[in-house]
């Protein structure tokens, strides 16, 4: 899984793309715990449109994500996930404490 | 019928080598791209599951998947011959995990059971946990 980390004026945007799992959640959990632990912002946006795939694994992996968020103030974000992802995000009751936005 | 097995090292490297398997094995039925996504899901949370609690690190063994196509379904097996499940009813329910402090969402069991037609799981503990899904295919669908 690729992750690009873009900043912007007041947001961090963290792009993701591929296959998320428990195989790739390692790596993922590592590369945006150090983009998160940096940021000096408000906004954190995680944006799903290059994901293809993602399980459970996602779900932990975006909590896990969010109390840290949370812990330093920011408001969270999500955008792009394709209708199948959006479907188990929102069986997952991400969008109750994740703020879904339009890309 | 239409059949295929394998018995597979339980690897989370090869999470996604079976759930590209088994779904592109299920496209004889002409499933939507809908209904393969979910068969994809659900594949991974079943094999995940083995890889995560079913062995004890650095135990070599392997999960057993078997697909079987009928007319209007898929029959999909994961099987594991690990430690199992005491309480299955418990380990189904939404958020349940046992290991929190990996970041394990528990969602797993609620994921299989929203996008197949339905899941059994069968455990005994210290003899492995089997579980059973299917996927209602209709032609045309």
């Amino acid at each position: 899984m690729q992750i690009e980390i873009i900043h912007q004026p007041n947001k961090l945007i963290a792009r993701l793309a591929g296959e998320l799992d428990e195989y790739s959640a390692v790596e993922v959990r590592k590369k945006l715990d150090w983009a998160i632990d940096l940021a000096v912002v408000q906004n954190f946006i995680f944006d799903f449109s290059g994901v293809t795939f993602m399980d459970s694994t996602g779900i932990g992996v975006l909590l896990g994500r969010y109390k840290k968020l949370k812990a330093k103030g920011m408001y969270v974000h999500i955008t792009g996930a394709n209708g199948h992802i959006d479907k188990i995000l929102n069986t997952a009751g991400i969008y109750t404490i994740i703020n879904k936005i339009a890309k | 019928m239409n059949k295929f097995c394998m018995q597979i090292s339980a690897l989370s490297s090869n999470e996604a080598f079976v759930r590209s398997t088994v779904s592109a094995f299920c496209a004889h039925l002409n499933p939507t791209l809908e209904q393969l996504e979910e068969i994809k899901t659900a594949v991974s949370e079943a094999f995940t599951n083995c890889v995560v609690h079913a062995y004890s690190r650095g135990e070599e063994q392997t999960i057993g998947v078997e697909v079987s196509l009928e007319k209007d379904r898929a029959s999909i097996i994961i099987e594991d011959h690990g430690k199992g499940i005491e309480d299955v009813e418990k380990a189904m329910q939404p958020f349940f995990t046992t290991r929190p402090e990996q970041e394990r969402s528990g969602m797993g069991f609620t994921l299989m059971n929203t996008f197949m037609d339905s899941v059994t799981v069968t455990s005994q503990v210290g003899n492995g946990t089997k579980v059973v899904m299917t996927k209602i295919i209709k032609e045309g669908d």
